[in-house]
């Protein structure tokens, strides 16, 4: 029921061996080393694993691993790193747009694929972009005026 | 200012010392949460020292030298952790003052940046001083530049770029993954294990089954994560109905056996019936973190090795060594930062089932992680609670006794409090569970926390009824019993105000004689635009206020309201008052994601549960505030330089539903005591 799958992730080309449903987050995580996206619910259902497959936002927890050959997937670590951020990391970090940080690349990857769509969304259009991602510790508005700011350096 | 944390491990060097290149390691007992807390106390530690903040290593608490500080609760780390370290930098700071004047005679600069320069040009350095430099308690502090500024929390980059490790996020050599599979019910009893599909499945390592906790071990964590089901279907369980009716919970928490105790008292009763009856209730809530509970274990021989996201590495230590028994210092807990944490949620019993299937492959760490439905299931749920309050008032309409009485389980089943409460996977549900203990009122209280007007009241009475038995398992969750207790006086407050014909910012203000609670008041109307905007046919506006545990920070909040065929809340203006402001950010931070918090559980959030066993398993059963239902907010802090710092995590949970409820009460003209604000209980309430 194993299965070897080249996935290509941040640019780089991978061959996995899994069963061809591994929800694709536990590919990520246990065999490309890439935890940034986080387990959160398993249904889909708080975004803290979102992911991006072709410039969507999609939840790598109920993604299977065959579903996703092919395609280019980009997570919270190919948007940037600390000597090249991406504008909504650094937009994150002038906000303190975070307290446990749990839900963060969650919310940038799934940012990152609104402001795709919309380059300069408004206030509301920021909130109906994350309506599906869950944050428990309170930081929603913070998170919106980190949206908002990335895009107006 | 005294710190119990540092009377308790004075050896300043356990707290600080310096580290190679030129670094300062700084071992608090206090945990991240999520709060910012490391870099709160860092900031202390660089202005003491006078160096740069990113000399600061915070190093993670663990039993193998970190100083032994309990929990991280309360509110308390910035007064505990923070005072230690503070006087402890001062040892540090006058030493190198001292030990450089030895050098150098006079002529030297202050420390900069943990360096004193000679006017020769020599330096001597924190570094430069020998091991055993005596170090006294009670020298004279630098005078702090950076206490007081916002600097950027020092672990934000890492969660933003993505390379800052979550427990979650760690791999162990030969790391394997274990899943429990919980019981299908509270009372339910495990019967019989057939685990041969299980242990059929390709990846399985194996089948661990003790008493009524039953698990599997994995190579893949995905195997582990299938693998509990196919174990689910060869599980044979025995059980019975245990709950009490949820839609009846109010008057079950009322007649249910418990343990009286007045907690306050003085004064006469009145006589005859009082002014204003009122009562108020709330359901379970639960913690709800966006990440589910997790850690690591692993044994060699007869040691234990484990890493937790607990708030106590200590006591869990003492559970585990009771648990297992064998000796605590057998035993190593470290910390290692899990997803946010609002309380005693599952991060104790994950590391018990993480030590219990490791001990089947030992020399192997075992990495469990919860599922959603487990974590919302199966977690220890922040308390149901009643509250009754009457009130008699005297003949200008203000309070002149009043009774507040309180129905609830404990509000503490941590590892190592009262009863030792066994961690889940030892439970044996349907034996007699330890029912949940509340620490006394004077470190805070559990249900009565909060119970205690702030007001001056001539006569007083309040008292707890704590449920001797428990339906389901109870537990510390952010501002325990302050949640419903400043719910329901603020909502009588506001009914006496308009008894007596008053303005409820006004009727407060005749009511309290503390300045700074005062001022909190004053200044959240202020803000808010109290007394001149309007609001709509279907609007509200409402005050809350109280002192945390009566003894900490100080906030009133405002909220406005649109009743519909819902509740919306629009706008939350705070105003609080934490005493010295360390991090002014981080004040805001918690104190506006407490807010946020606190209106979830009160306009939307409930455990459900059957006969059985809860039902409220996903986001789906138990919704949380999103994007859309958080307001603008501002906040107001008002820093008192001259007055000790006090914690912001808990401060504004309690004022925050109040100020809701009674913008919903301005809104409707009636009061709604059983939360949460839903349609459902809007009706059945108004």
């Amino acid at each position: 029921m194993s299965d070897t799958f080249s996935l290509r992730v941040n640019g780089v080309r991978h061959d996995v061996q899994c069963a061809p449903d591994t929800p694709l987050l536990y590919v990520l995580r246990n065999d490309l080393g890439l935890t940034a996206a986080k387990f959160g619910c398993g249904l889909g259902l708080c975004g803290s694993c979102n992911v991006l497959v072709g410039g969507q936002a999609v939840h790598s927890c109920d993604t299977p691993a065959w579903s996703v050959v092919d395609q280019e997937i980009t997570t919270l670590e190919g948007l940037g790193d600390e000597s090249e951020p991406h504008p909504l990391q650094r937009a994150f970090i002038d906000e303190q747009a975070l307290q446990c940080g749990y839900c963060t690349a969650g919310m940038i990857v799934t940012a990152a694929a609104l402001l795709d769509r919309t380059p300069d969304p408004t206030e509301a259009e920021v909130r109906a972009g994350l309506a599906d991602n869950l944050c428990r510790c309170g930081v929603h508005n913070r998170i919106v005026r980190a949206v908002r700011r990335s895009v107006a350096r | 200012m005294t710190s119990p944390s540092l009377a308790a491990n004075p050896d300043p060097t356990a707290w600080i010392s310096p580290g190679p290149a030129g670094t300062i390691v700084v071992r608090s007992g206090k945990v991240e949460l999520g709060q910012g807390v490391l870099t709160a106390l860092a900031q202390i530690v660089a202005d003491g020292m006078r160096v740069r903040l990113d000399r600061v290593r915070m190093a993670p608490a663990s039993t193998d030298g970190s100083p032994d500080e309990g929990y991280t609760a309360g509110s308390l780390s910035v007064q505990h952790s923070g005072a230690a370290l503070r006087v402890v930098a001062a040892a540090w700071y006058t030493a190198l003052g001292d030990a450089a004047e030895t050098a150098f005679g006079t002529g030297m600069s202050d420390v900069e940046d943990g360096t004193i320069t000679a006017d020769d040009g020599r330096t001597f350095s924190y570094w430069d001083l020998p091991p055993d430099v005596p170090l006294e308690i009670g020298g004279p502090a630098a005078t702090p530049e950076m206490v007081g500024t916002s600097v950027g929390r020092l672990d934000i980059p890492g969660r933003v770029f993505g390379s800052r490790r979550y427990l979650q996020d760690v791999r162990l050599p030969g790391q394997l993954f274990g899943r429990m599979l919980r019981p299908p019910g509270r009372s339910a009893r495990l019967v019989a294990v057939d685990d041969g599909q299980v242990r059929a499945l390709p990846g399985v390592v194996e089948v661990v089954w003790d008493g009524d906790a039953v698990g599997v071990i994995a190579q893949r964590e995905d195997i582990a994560v299938r693998a509990v089901d196919v174990l689910a279907d060869g599980c044979t369980w025995k059980q019975e109905p245990s709950l009490p009716d949820q839609y009846d919970l109010a008057n079950y928490l009322r007649s249910a056996p418990s343990d009286e105790t007045v907690q306050a008292e003085r004064g006469d009763p009145p006589a005859g019936p009082p002014s204003v009856e009122a009562t108020f209730s709330r359901p379970y809530l639960a913690h709800a973190s966006i990440g589910t509970s997790c850690a690591i274990a692993r044994w060699d021989t007869d040691r234990l090795a484990v890493w937790t996201h607990s708030q106590g590495v200590y006591p869990l230590r003492g559970e585990l060594a009771r648990w297992f028994g064998i000796d605590a210092d057998h035993i190593t807990v470290t910390h290692v930062e899990g997803a946010g944490c609002y309380g005693h949620n599952g991060a104790d019993d994950a590391a018990g089932d993480a030590a219990l299937l490791a001990a089947a492959v030992p020399g192997r760490p075992v990495h469990v992680v919860w599922s959603r439905q487990d974590e919302l299931g199966w977690a220890p749920y922040g308390p149901a609670m009643a509250v009754t309050v009457r009130v008699t008032v005297d003949d200008q309409g203000r309070p002149a006794h009043w009774t507040q009485e309180i129905w609830s389980n404990g509000h503490s089943n941590r590892p190592g409090s009262a009863g030792n409460p066994p961690l889940l996977a030892a439970l044996r549900q349907a034996d007699d569970p330890v029912a949940s203990s509340d620490p006394p009122l004077a470190r805070g209280g559990g249900s009565a926390r909060n119970g205690v007007p702030g007001y001056p009241v001539p006569g007083l009475r309040v008292v707890s009824h704590r449920l001797r038995t428990m339906p389901l398992r109870t537990s510390a969750m952010r501002s325990l019993g302050a949640h419903l207790n400043v719910y329901a006086i603020e909502s009588v407050i506001d009914e006496l105000a308009e008894t007596a014909g008053a303005d409820p910012v006004a009727y407060r203000l005749r009511l309290l004689d503390d300045p700074r609670g005062r001022a909190v008041i004053e200044a959240a109307a202020e803000a808010a635009g109290w007394g001149t905007a309007k609001a709509g046919p279907d609007g509200g506006r409402g005050i809350g206020y109280a002192r945390y545990k009566n003894m900490g920070a100080y906030c009133a909040v405002v909220a406005d309201v649109e009743v519909t065929s819902r509740i919306t809340v629009t706008r939350l203006t705070l105003a609080v008052d934490v005493g010295l402001v360390v991090n002014p950010d981080g004040v805001r931070n918690q104190m506006e994601g407490g807010a946020v918090q606190a209106l979830s559980w009160t306009t939307m959030e409930q455990v459900r549960f059957d006969a059985r066993d809860v039902t409220s398993r996903t986001w789906e059963d138990y919704p949380i505030a999103r994007f859309a239902d958080v307001p603008p907010m501002e906040t107001v802090i008002l820093n008192r330089p001259d007055q000790p710092s006090l914690g912001a995590g808990e401060g504004s949970l309690g004022p925050t539903a109040a100020a809701i409820g009674n913008a919903v009460r301005a809104a409707l003209g009636v009061t709604i005591g059983d939360l949460p604000l839903t349609a459902e209980n809007l009706m059945r309430d108004r």
